[in-house]
């Protein structure tokens, strides 16, 4: 670890709140792409507390799009890269999990479809917490948030995680990787092994949100290690339409000792036949460790 | 050739101090052996390693306590901010 460059591509003084894991994420992507490397935002967490006005956070070009395009702003500048000719400079994309999962599926495809030539990566909090919690594609099952708050009728989000990597590999894209910014050396080799293929490239990293989520901002990297070893969140890379390199967890932990850490899960434990739901997050942890072998 | 600050100057949001946000204030002790893995943690970008010792930038750390957390030796404690 301590040969590697520490090269330091994010400004201090951004506005993210204390604890944050998209602004641990984004300093372990930025790393292994270095400098000569061009950005796009789609609007959210990371383009809102990186870009106040006349303050920006990036030392590298950094380009904000719209929610829906992303996707697509990343194939215009990699079109105009060509035209002048500039071969070797890294394109990026970083985008939430609302810009990537729900409104810029759209153009995420399309840019997979027309096979542009650009590292798309989703930093994956789980909700639109930019604006104030509200669900979104990638919401958990039974997770509470504004918009599925739990009640004595409700017990949060009803609907299940979208498998966004397992899209992405139907468009037959070159590289797809799910990482987490709890075990940076992964997320970092992952970003550097995508930035090196032709073609593009999708990684999601689950960057847990202390605010959004209900736990104690010095615990950012705990929960996102827990969600790994429960078998909520796999860790892999995928290689012909099967997953490989699967980030293995030693010992199983059960699901309650990742869900007692958030409060946006704390309605699960009040009430006894919420016992149910809990279980049924227990399956699809083992389903997950099964089907992935963690 | 890329040139940086077409429209903004690149990391000018170093105007903006964020360590008054701090409440609790984390101190590197004797025992920081310099792994780095606090650097590599950090969200504020605030920490640096000079000489094998984690150094904190308190004009910009927010004091969330994340590097207290997964320092694997214990080295960095969080006490009250009384500045």
């Amino acid at each position: 670890m301590a040969s590697q460059e520490r090269i330091n591509l994010l400004a201090p003084g951004h506005r993210a709140c204390p604890g944050c894991g998209a602004a641990v994420a984004l300093r372990q992507i930025l790393r292994p792409l270095g400098r000569n490397t061009i950005a796009v935002s789609a609007t959210g967490c990371v383009e809102t507390f990186t870009s106040p006005y006349d303050q920006s956070s990036w030392e590298v070009p950094w380009m904000h799009s719209l929610f829906e395009n992303s996707g697509a702003v990343a194939s215009g500048v990699r079109a105009a890269l060509d035209v002048q000719g500039e071969k070797d400079v890294n394109l990026v994309v970083i985008s939430g999990d609302g810009g990537t999962f729900d409104i810029g599926m759209g153009a995420l495809s399309g840019m997979l479809e027309r096979k542009d030539n650009v590292t798309y990566i989703c930093y994956d909090n789980e909700a639109y917490m930019n604006t104030g919690v509200q669900r979104s594609g990638s919401t958990p099952h039974a997770a509470a948030t504004t918009t599925t708050p739990s009640g004595k009728k409700s017990y949060g989000k009803i609907e299940y995680k979208k498998d966004v990597p397992g899209i992405v590999w139907a468009h037959d894209a070159e590289y797809v990787a799910t990482a987490s910014i709890a075990y940076p050396q992964d997320l970092m080799r992952k970003v550097k092994k995508a930035n090196e293929i032709y073609g593009p490239k999708y990684i999601q990293v689950h960057t847990p949100c202390c605010i959004g989520w209900g736990f104690d901002a010095s615990k950012t990297i705990q929960v996102g290690k827990l969600a790994v070893e429960t078998g909520l969140v796999p860790i892999y890379e995928m290689e012909k339409g099967q997953p490989v390199k699967v980030k293995k967890a030693a010992e199983k932990k059960p699901i309650e000792e990742y869900l007692k850490v958030q409060s946006r899960f704390k309605h699960l434990f009040k009430e006894q036949e919420r016992d149910e739901v809990i279980k049924e997050l227990q399956a699809i942890c083992n389903a997950n460790i099964e089907h992935f072998g963690i | 050739m890329l040139r940086v600050g077409s429209v903004c100057e690149a990391g000018k949001s170093r105007l903006n101090k964020t360590g008054d946000w701090r409440t609790l204030r984390p101190q590197v002790t004797d025992k920081c052996n310099g792994c780095g893995i606090c650097e590599l943690f950090c969200p504020d970008s605030c920490i640096v390693l000079e000489n094998k010792k984690a150094v904190i930038d308190y004009d910009y750390c927010k004091g969330c306590g994340i590097c207290a957390n997964e320092c694997p030796k214990q080295a960095i404690e969080m006490e009250e901010e009384r500045n």
